[in-house]
């Protein structure tokens, strides 16, 4: 894949506004009401009725099943979301005004401190019932999709091209019609490549949530992440290696029997004038499309869902709104009361999340938190930077290799899906073996994942790097530090960045699970935010956990925001090629 | 064709358009007071140059997008949205990539709830009426764009539209296919094997318009307005090297410059003394070198016939026009009556060198473009020697709407950059004095 994708949510405005701070209260406000609802009343929650996880090796196949049906659940609420979500915020101007900054905050609250304000709610919507805590697994998975997914959508669907749109309005489609013959179909390609990174990322927190602690109630879903949890647990690690190798298999498959057809099958949609130069190929696409008998199976499904497009549901467009030449006074009024009674709520919503983290907590814990974070923020910036530094150079010599890339590609893109928290336990054990100082070497944890995400970017970019222009520097003898410094690295530098942003992302994330590790009957503990929600989430204290993650979720938005935003639109700016 | 009784198949009159500005104040307008009407059985031309809103007038008459003011009626009825029996093809020819070329030519009827049987018949005439046969399983990617264009075609005549609205529909094909095109759709029409009674066309090619309209609306711009209506009478097939055909073309291109001379565009709304209003194209120095060069060559030697020279240089009046402007404007070269004329200014560019020719440049910028003499000023009297670019814009934007500023800005940097009056740091968005170390 040498195309440079965007990642829908970053080419957006940069500076963060009051906007973003009222929808953060939301937010938190949010997960405080649910602590409330099902918290408050003072009921310990029931443990979830499942019998306990056995380590033996026969099991694990049926366990990678649980895992991935787990995996596609979310998948299908992520998309039932986007299409609902994205579409409102696209199609009403007054909506938007609240939906997107939420959506823009929520991608920067961490999964994983999500999941103690998930598993409560859920188990206190099923109580005693081994449902609730399988949608507390898949609402986080869903949380690593939905919103990347309904920003793509979003996006898209404001950027239909005018002529496309005058097609579908001159022969007046009606609403239903030109969402699936128009809108849909142009958001398909960036909807599914950011799908597909989404799910990457998602084994990750799948396997996170199969096993988790919240004060009293610990969940054990059977799945490949409890399996690990349960080999740490007892330090087996005969078990963790079946437990790696399982999970192998079915990113292997994933990859070669989902990831790739899609995305292949994507390439149709792309709106573009000639035909593309780099065209995806996949074994499996082209077996399904081939074969006569598949093709027979899937035919009368293809038309019944193509007359179903066609439905008359919906009103004969119009003119459009947005060309409209002037505003109504009307409009106007009822814009202003919908902004005074936005602000309102969310004002009140700050409120509400400041008194009840204010009732446990004091300034000087909030201090703490602040340091904590900033601790983390070190963390992240180091290691991206070590990353950075390790993986470029090698990345641009694959890149610049085509036969290399070709083998290297695909590999980088399996170990970024590759949950690696599975591995985290044994990575302590080696820790306290030596008698390692943790804040140093857990650190190492939290790019362990990601920096994946570098490589496969770099590769693409290097790959992707005009041959003229290799050649101009070749003939005019640029070599070594002058080479690097004009010559590749503003030319990869596009491709980096999209990297980066994904791996500091997943990095921050990582962060919960990486700072606090546990290995047999031991713990180990770095400095810093993701561990301070961490050990709140298992103590089941959630003035903490709010007051974390809020801190987190506001530290992670400046940093994208005054940070990678900034690069990112520099690199849109000067360096696209 | 031109009968006095032949009914109006449609109205427009009296439409004016203004834009709503980013900061949601209205705006300059884009059209001013257009009327006018199309009958049975003839071809009408929208002639004009870039930005002068013929697009926006034909997407009004479309029912795409709606009028400030004034009314558009079809058959009597008027219209409020898009209307049936209309239909229309489009420069860019805005097929759906993910549709097969069968699939996008049923995909209006199959909207209307018409029955996949009686779709499939339609669709199979039309694509077989335009030269399609055989194509009918290709996506758009795999088709030229010649054949996309008549993709486009016969999904607007497969509905059966009464008029039949063509927006650019040959300017992104290459000459040889845009001429196939025009034949092919002229014979079908003289055939009368088309079911639309009239077509309405958006061209800024002066020698299409006078090839296939029987009537030809020339608009000027800022604002957008009718200026002239020119009634072509030779009889189809037309022979572009027939004498009259010549001359007809010559007067459009008389009457397109003259206009121009006069009321250059954007002066009109000018504050008096300014002369800040003035909206620049945005053209190549070497294009704008190169033109006075071939000017100055034999066989022009100083004087050649637009229409000509726009052969002879394979260039759009959409590319030549704002470079003989520039050139005008500058005091390089004068237009009259369809010719340009090189000065003795003129002259002296095409002798010097390099330098030289900048200095010269730089110094008539300075004494005729106001916009640069005020951004030099500014710069000169600034200690600093430094002037952010949105000061000028907004000034700008008092006088034309954001897209002319902005090219008009774009214009002034890139003219004074080689004229060396000033530089332009595009991070900083700022102009200063100092060239780089």
């Amino acid at each position: 894949m040498t195309r440079l994708e965007t990642i829908a949510s970053v080419g957006r405005r940069a500076l963060p506004n009051h906007w973003d701070v009222l929808a953060l209260g939301a937010i938190m406000a949010g997960f405080v009401g649910v602590v409330h609802a099902f918290h408050g009343m003072n009921v310990p929650l029931p443990a979830a009725n499942e019998p306990a996880v056995s380590l033996e090796y026969w099991n694990l196949p049926y366990y990678a099943l649980r895992t991935v049906l787990r995996m596609f659940a979310a998948l299908v609420a992520s998309f039932i979301f986007t299409f609902t979500y994205a579409t409102l915020a696209a199609k009403s101007r007054r909506l938007e005004l609240v939906l997107i900054p939420i959506l823009d905050i929520l991608q920067s609250v961490p999964i994983l401190g999500f999941l103690s304000f998930t598993v409560t709610f859920f188990l206190g919507l099923f109580p005693g019932n081994v449902l609730g805590a399988e949608c507390a697994a898949i609402f986080a998975v869903f949380t690593s999709q939905a919103w990347n997914m309904a920003f793509s959508f979003y996006q898209s669907l404001r950027t239909v091209p005018r002529d496309l749109d005058e097609v579908s309005r001159g022969f007046r489609l009606t609403g239903w019609q030109k969402f699936w013959q128009l809108e849909a179909p142009f958001a398909v390609p960036g909807l599914l490549w950011n799908t597909m990174m989404s799910m990457s990322g998602g084994w990750f927190f799948v396997v996170a949530a199969e096993a988790i602690t919240v004060g009293d109630t610990t969940i054990t879903l059977p799945g490949v992440g409890s399996y690990i949890a349960a080999a740490n647990d007892q330090g087996r690690w005969d078990a963790i290696l079946a437990a790696v190798i399982t999970m192998a298999v079915v990113i292997l498959l994933y990859d070669q029997l989902l990831f790739r057809p899609v995305v292949a099958w994507a390439g149709k949609f792309r709106v573009e004038t000639t035909a593309s130069q780099v065209v995806e190929r996949s074994w499996a696409l082209d077996t399904i499309q081939r074969t006569v008998w598949l093709r027979s199976a899937y035919t009368p499904l293809v038309r019944a869902l193509r007359s179903a497009a066609l439905w008359r549901i919906g009103a004969r467009p119009s003119f459009r709104k947005r060309d409209l030449p002037v505003l109504t006074t009307v409009s106007r009024i009822i814009d202003a009361i919908w902004i005074v009674a936005v602000v309102v709520v969310a004002l009140w919503a700050i409120w509400t999340v400041v008194q009840y983290v204010g009732t446990e907590l004091t300034w000087s814990d909030a201090l703490d938190v602040v340091g904590l974070t900033l601790i983390t923020l070190l963390r992240v910036i180091v290691l991206i930077a070590l990353a950075t530094a390790v993986w470029v150079p090698i990345s641009v010599w694959i890149g610049l290799r085509p036969r290399v890339a070709e083998r290297a590609q695909p590999l980088a893109q399996f170990l970024a899906a590759f949950p690696v928290n599975l591995l985290f336990g044994a990575a302590v054990s080696i820790v306290l073996a030596f008698n390692l100082n943790p804040d140093i070497w857990l650190s190492l944890l939290i790019v362990f994942g990601t920096q994946w995400y570098i490589v496969f970017n770099v590769i693409a970019g290097a790959a992707a790097f005009p041959n003229d222009l290799k050649e101009a520097a070749a003939t005019f003898h640029v070599h070594g530090w002058q080479w690097w410094k004009n010559v590749i690295l503003p030319g990869i530098f596009p491709y980096y960045i999209t990297g980066a942003i994904t791996a500091s992302g997943g990095s921050w994330n990582a962060s919960i699970v990486a700072e606090y590790v546990k290995w047999k009957d031991n713990s180990v503990v770095a400095h810093g935010v993701g561990s301070y929600i961490a050990q709140a989430t298992e103590k089941g204290d959630f003035p903490k956990i709010v007051l974390g993650v809020a801190v987190m979720s506001v530290c992670v938005t400046l940093f994208n925001r005054l940070f990678w935003r900034q690069l990112y639109a520099y690199a849109e700016r000067r360096l696209r090629l | 064709m031109l009968d006095a009784a032949a009914t109006a198949l449609l109205d427009v009159s009296h439409i004016s358009q203004t834009f709503r500005k980013g900061s949601g104040e209205v705006g300059l307008p884009v059209l001013d007071d257009v009327s006018l009407s199309l009958r049975d059985g003839e071809i009408v031309g929208l002639l004009g140059r870039s930005g002068c809103g013929k697009s926006t007038l034909l997407r009004i008459i479309a029912g795409l997008a709606k009028p400030t003011s004034g009314t558009v009626k079809f058959q009597g009825q008027e219209v409020g949205g898009p209307a049936e029996g209309v239909a229309m093809v489009f420069q860019s020819f805005a097929l759906y990539p993910w549709l097969s070329v069968l699939d996008n030519v049923e995909l209006g009827l199959r909207a209307q709830g018409e029955t996949p049987e009686e779709t499939r018949k339609r669709a199979l005439a039309a694509i077989d009426l335009i030269g399609l046969d055989g194509f009918e399983s290709a996506y758009p990617k795999e088709l030229s764009g010649g054949m996309r264009q008549r993709v486009g075609f016969a999904r607007a005549l497969v509905v059966h539209p009464k008029i039949l609205l063509m927006d650019e529909p040959f300017s992104a094909l290459d000459v040889l296919t845009a001429e196939t095109l025009r034949t092919d759709l002229l014979d079908l029409w003289s055939e009368g094997r088309m079911p639309i009674k009239s077509i309405l066309m958006v061209t800024h090619n002066i020698e299409e318009a006078v090839l296939m309209c029987d009537r030809i609306l020339v608009l000027a711009s800022n604002p957008g307005r009718i200026a002239s209506e020119i009634k072509v009478s030779l009889v189809h097939p037309r022979d572009r090297l027939d004498p009259e055909f010549r001359q007809l073309v010559d007067k459009i291109y008389a009457l397109m410059t003259q206009r121009s001379e006069s009321k250059p565009s954007g002066r009109e709304s000018a504050l008096p003394g300014t002369g800040l209003a003035m909206a620049l194209p945005r053209v190549s120095t070497n294009s704008l070198a190169g033109l006075l060069e071939e000017l100055a060559a034999p066989p022009y030697n100083g004087r050649a016939d637009l229409p000509h020279l726009a052969d002879s240089l394979q260039l759009e009046i959409d590319e030549l026009f704002p470079l003989a402007e520039t050139l005008q404007l500058l005091r390089f070269a004068e237009l009259e009556e369809g010719d340009m004329k090189l000065t003795a200014a003129g002259k002296r560019f095409v002798e010097a060198d390099v330098d030289q020719r900048k200095k010269l440049f730089g110094d008539h910028l300075l004494a005729y473009v106001p916009l640069a003499a005020r951004i030099k000023r500014v710069l000169d009297e600034r200690p600093s020697h430094h002037a952010p670019a949105t000061r000028f814009r907004e000034e700008l934007e008092d006088y034309m709407s954001e897209d002319y500023a902005e090219r008009t800005m774009r214009a002034i940097i890139n003219l004074g950059r080689y004229g060396e009056l000033f530089a332009y740091d595009e991070n900083a968005q700022a102009f200063s004095l100092e060239n780089p170390q």
